[in-house]
């Protein structure tokens, strides 16, 4: 079952084209890596998702049906450009923009009484905005996007603004949002943090989407047969003469990348470095999500 | 629908709660009572103790002086040459010498009579003396003649001119002119100042939310047009509360301050209608202009007027209210609104100068086009309507402003849903242009 089905989606601009037919399928219960450099049309694909924007061409479907404002309650978004009414106070802001997702003040206000003391932010209840510091805003802000159990959620580089200590425990509440089954689509450029949260990414860059899929099986298509291996000596001459299918692309003391250029496999490479020395260690070099996106976006430009 | 409450509610309650409404509501009236009362608190004399010196030689005028309320007087019998010696070691406020009358005629004795003060005295108190006195001389003078004051009394006339307008109906009514401008100018002033104040307080609202990043989080709950209409009519009923408070506490202080300080007795008719000149009590004289503003007022179709009124006030400010709401949305500084207000403030005081030319000729074709055109209508149909403009203008006038409010708001809501989320770009009329067409 997927969540969100979007369907050739194109949106322009009076001067530029943002979104150039692009088709995402974001599966439901995982954590989905919205990934692309500055400009490349994240935001506003976001901002069609949430209907903030209309697209042009193409078409958005929500749990199977076509997207319409009837899912607005359903979806929870937090924008990287995010503040508050300054001049409000904490838990009436709060109360407000859960009214605004649908909550009637009743359910709302027991459940942020349950987030406040989660977060252990109680007493700002009556605080106004200016008073907290940015990282307090942004917990505010966080617990008002999730407040209202959307089955979709939207973060857009959530983890600004935040301390490592604070970072840690909004990342366990997203992984704790995704075990109790809501999707999550999350767009960041903190390629670590996709790393450790997303199962499924998709690379826009230029308006166009470049790459899509689970993490595991990008990984596996980007891998470049390369090894890393562990000698016992610090003699490492013999790397000098390789065979033709093998390339040597680094080495220090007494370790070394070699790429296998051809169809071989790699115990024809340990085959090789067994009888010229005593392997310590030998593992593939599995690409991660930072150099496959630097190096994708790098041929889309070429 | 019900989203929208929850936006009128905010901005109207988050206005009404803060301390800024509270002092404004506050000094408002307090502000308006001090218009009204200074011109009395100027004029009233001062209430500290004062007396005033008589010397009367000539025995006449005594028992006049005796009956002032407001300032004590003291009536010397010794001589003048005495009571200047003592008013030069004194206090009083004033000393009155009339000399004796026999063997002066009352010609001279009016040009002898002296008021000797320590410091200039005012023209009230200066007024009082000497209308004293003139009464005095008067009733000596007509008793000469053989005449009685209530011979004078009974042939004194009063005109006031009714104005009959005979509308192209054939019906006649009576009114005023002065009173239907006061009346309009008072309308269409009230129009203006409303659609400044809290224009402003609209586009201020915009550029909070723009600023401060709030409204992505937002218009992800709610269409930017329901955010803008919400924002306008909460802000409207910000003003309304606001005016309904003036309005009460300035009578209120008004009614209060007057009582406590303008002193009844002096207005007490008895005494002062047998003054001369100012023989008409000013409570008859008010009580006749009253009945007389009051039969006026009623010449006017007041239900209808006070309708069209909230129409042209309500329509007036919707529109020009999504107008600032635009400006806003385009804007990131108060500095950068200037050039945007410009074109807005152009229309509105055009059509507040133009009710004051249109109220000496209301059937001129400026008064038409300025009272058609839907910017420049709020306002000056206003200052028409007490001269009975026909009922097709009227109509067209009104249907207008419905599409005016309506093209202003699709257009103000095209360039808020863009601008809303523009930051860093330097805004000109071009790019609002672009906005407009984008879909």
């Amino acid at each position: 079952m997927n969540v969100l089905e979007i369907n050739s989606v194109s949106k322009s601009y009076s001067n530029h084209l943002a979104l150039d037919d692009v088709s995402l399928v974001v599966p439901e219960g995982q954590i989905f890596g919205l990934l692309g450099p500055n400009g490349a049309g994240k935001t506003s694909l976001i901002r069609i998702i949430n209907q903030i924007t209309m697209p042009d061409k193409g078409a958005l479907f929500f749990n199977g049906q076509p997207l319409n404002s009837n899912h607005i309650s359903e979806i929870g978004y937090l924008p990287e450009e995010r503040g508050l009414y300054k001049k409000m106070k904490v838990g009436e802001q709060a109360l407000y923009l859960a009214q605004l997702k649908g909550l009637s003040e009743k359910e709302a206000k027991k459940a942020l009484k349950v987030w406040f003391e989660r977060f252990e932010i109680t007493p700002w209840w009556n605080k106004k905005v200016e008073e907290l510091s940015k990282g307090m805003a942004q917990k505010i802000q966080f617990i008002t996007t999730v407040l209202h159990q959307p089955k979709l959620l939207i973060f857009d580089e959530p983890f600004s603004g935040f301390d490592p200590i604070n970072a840690t425990l909004i990342k366990d509440e997203i992984l704790r949002l995704k075990e109790q089954g809501t999707s999550i689509i999350f767009s960041t450029h903190r390629m670590e943090s996709v790393e450790e949260l997303c199962d499924h990414i998709a690379l826009i860059d230029q308006s166009k989407k470049i790459l899509d899929g689970p993490i595991a099986e990008i990984k596996e298509q980007y891998k470049q047969q390369i090894y890393k291996v562990d000698f016992a000596t610090t003699d490492l001459t013999f790397l000098e003469n390789l065979p033709q299918h093998l390339q040597l692309i680094s080495k220090n003391k007494h370790q070394a990348e070699i790429q296998i250029a051809n169809e071989s496999s790699a115990s024809d490479l340990i085959r090789f470095l067994i009888d010229q020395s005593d392997i310590k260690g030998f593992e593939e070099k599995v690409p991660n999500i930072n150099e496959i996106f630097i190096r994708t976006v790098k041929e889309n430009l070429a | 629908m019900n989203k929208i409450i929850l936006i009128i509610k905010r901005e109207y309650l988050s206005r009404v709660r803060k301390k800024s409404f509270l002092i404004m509501t506050i000094l408002g009236p307090i502000l308006m009572a001090g218009l009204i009362l200074a011109p009395l608190l100027i004029e009233s004399p001062n209430t500290e103790e004062q007396t005033l010196w008589v010397c009367d030689d000539s025995g006449l005028f005594e028992s006049k002086f005796e009956k002032l309320e407001a300032i004590n007087t003291q009536i010397f019998e010794q001589s003048v040459e005495e009571v200047k010696l003592l008013f030069k070691e004194s206090d009083a406020l004033a000393f009155v010498h009339i000399p004796d009358t026999s063997g002066i005629t009352l010609k001279e004795l009016e040009n002898n009579i002296n008021v000797f003060a320590h410091k200039p005295i005012s023209m009230t108190i200066k007024k009082m003396i000497s209308r004293n006195i003139e009464a005095v001389i008067e009733s000596i003078k007509l008793k000469n003649e053989g005449l009685t004051r209530a011979t004078i009394n009974k042939t004194r006339a009063d005109v006031n001119l009714n104005t009959i307008i005979m509308s192209e109906s054939g019906s006649e009514q009576i009114g005023s002119t002065e009173i239907a401008m006061g009346l309009s100018m008072f309308g269409g002033f009230l129009i203006y100042i409303f659609i400044f104040l809290y224009g402003a307080m609209v586009m201020r609202g915009v550029m909070e939310e723009k600023t401060s990043r709030i409204v992505e989080i937002i218009i992800s709950s709610i269409k930017p047009f329901q955010l803008m209409m919400g924002k306008i009519i909460g802000v409207a009923l910000v003003g309304f509360t606001q005016f309904a408070l003036w309005i009460l506490l300035t009578f209120a202080l008004s009614t209060v301050a007057t009582r406590i300080l303008v002193n009844p007795t002096e207005l007490n008719p008895t005494e002062l209608i047998e003054v001369a000149e100012a023989a008409r009590s000013p409570e008859i004289t008010q009580g006749n202009e009253m009945s007389i503003i009051l039969t006026q007022l009623s010449s006017f179709n007041i239900p209808l007027l006070l309708s069209m009124f909230l129409f042209y006030f309500v329509g007036g400010y919707l529109m020009y209210g999504s107008l600032f709401a635009a400006i806003g949305a385009s804007v990131e500084s108060e500095t950068d609104t200037q050039q945007f207000i410009m074109p807005i403030t152009i229309p509105l005081l055009f059509a507040f100068f133009s009710l004051q030319i249109i109220l000496e000729n209301p059937d001129s074709s400026l008064a038409f086009w300025v009272s058609i055109f839907p910017l420049t209508s709020p306002i000056v149909m206003m200052g028409r309507l007490p001269f009975d403009p026909p009922i097709w203008e009227i109509a067209l006038s009104m249907v207008l402003l419905i599409i005016g409010f309506i093209f202003t708001s699709w257009i103000a809501g095209r360039v808020y849903r863009v601008g809303i989320l523009m930051y860093g770009q330097k805004v000109n009329y071009k790019t609002l242009w672009k906005w407009i067409k984008q879909s």
